[in-house]
């Protein structure tokens, strides 16, 4: 019982980080602002589906993990290549 | 249970970095909060998970290392690169910056458009001429 109580305070400190996240992305003066906290906000996401994966005492959730992770350092090195750049993909003269 | 303080101490650190997240006053300050408080974060939270699974189960889940060291390898790399592009995007920095060593750097040796290489020869050759004389 206090074990899923405990789940359910990490949850809340999750959610609450990802609050303070989303503000930094609305409020953000520069567009690296946003890129920086959508990478906090998919870091804390990865720490969500670990503490909700022992939430329900299952092992399904854990290819997510390893996805999620994938997926946000690309999305990430992809917009910083774009800010700097002006495109992703550099084409060969 | 000492996934349990694992996973609580995990989701406090998330909330510190997301705190400094949103007071500190610069994209290069706020990177600290964003990259190194936030992946100790989910590294403890992780490391609480892999030993819940392998106290009460037995089960010792080799996607979640793999996701620990996946973690733990790009998320300093994915900050290093935010700022990089925001320094050469002229993100400014905060006014209470004391100093600047890349700004010296970035102006002798990389210039922003290639045409500016150019013009900077094109002078350079017509103060040659001149100079010999």
């Amino acid at each position: 019982m206090i074990f899923e109580t405990l789940m359910i305070i990490a949850l809340c400190l999750l959610v609450v980080a990802i609050m303070c996240n989303l503000y930094r992305i609305v409020k953000g003066p520069s567009s690296a602002d946003r890129v920086q906290a959508l990478d906090s906000v998919g870091i804390n996401i990865i720490a969500g589906i670990a503490v909700f994966s022992v939430f329900l005492h299952t092992h399904a959730f854990f290819d997510l993990i390893l996805l999620i992770g994938i997926l946000s350092f690309i999305g990430t090195a992809a917009f910083a290549k774009f800010l700097e750049r002006g495109v992703v993909i550099e084409r060969k003269r | 249970m000492i996934g349990a303080v694992f996973i609580l101490v995990g989701a406090i650190f998330s909330v510190v970095s997301a705190i400094g997240n949103v007071r500190l006053p610069d994209v290069y300050t706020r990177s600290h909060a964003a990259s190194k408080s936030s992946t100790l974060g989910v590294l403890s939270t992780l490391i609480g998970t892999l030993l819940y699974f392998l106290i009460l189960d037995g089960f010792f889940s080799i996607r979640l290392i793999l996701g620990i060291f996946f973690v733990f390898l790009t998320a300093p790399v994915a900050a290093h690169m935010i700022c990089r592009s925001a320094y050469r995007h002229h993100v400014p920095l905060t006014e209470s910056t004391v100093q600047d060593e890349l700004k010296d750097y970035y102006m002798e040796n990389e210039n922003p458009d290639s045409e500016d290489e150019e013009q900077v020869e094109r002078v350079e050759g017509s103060v040659k001429p001149l100079a010999v004389d």
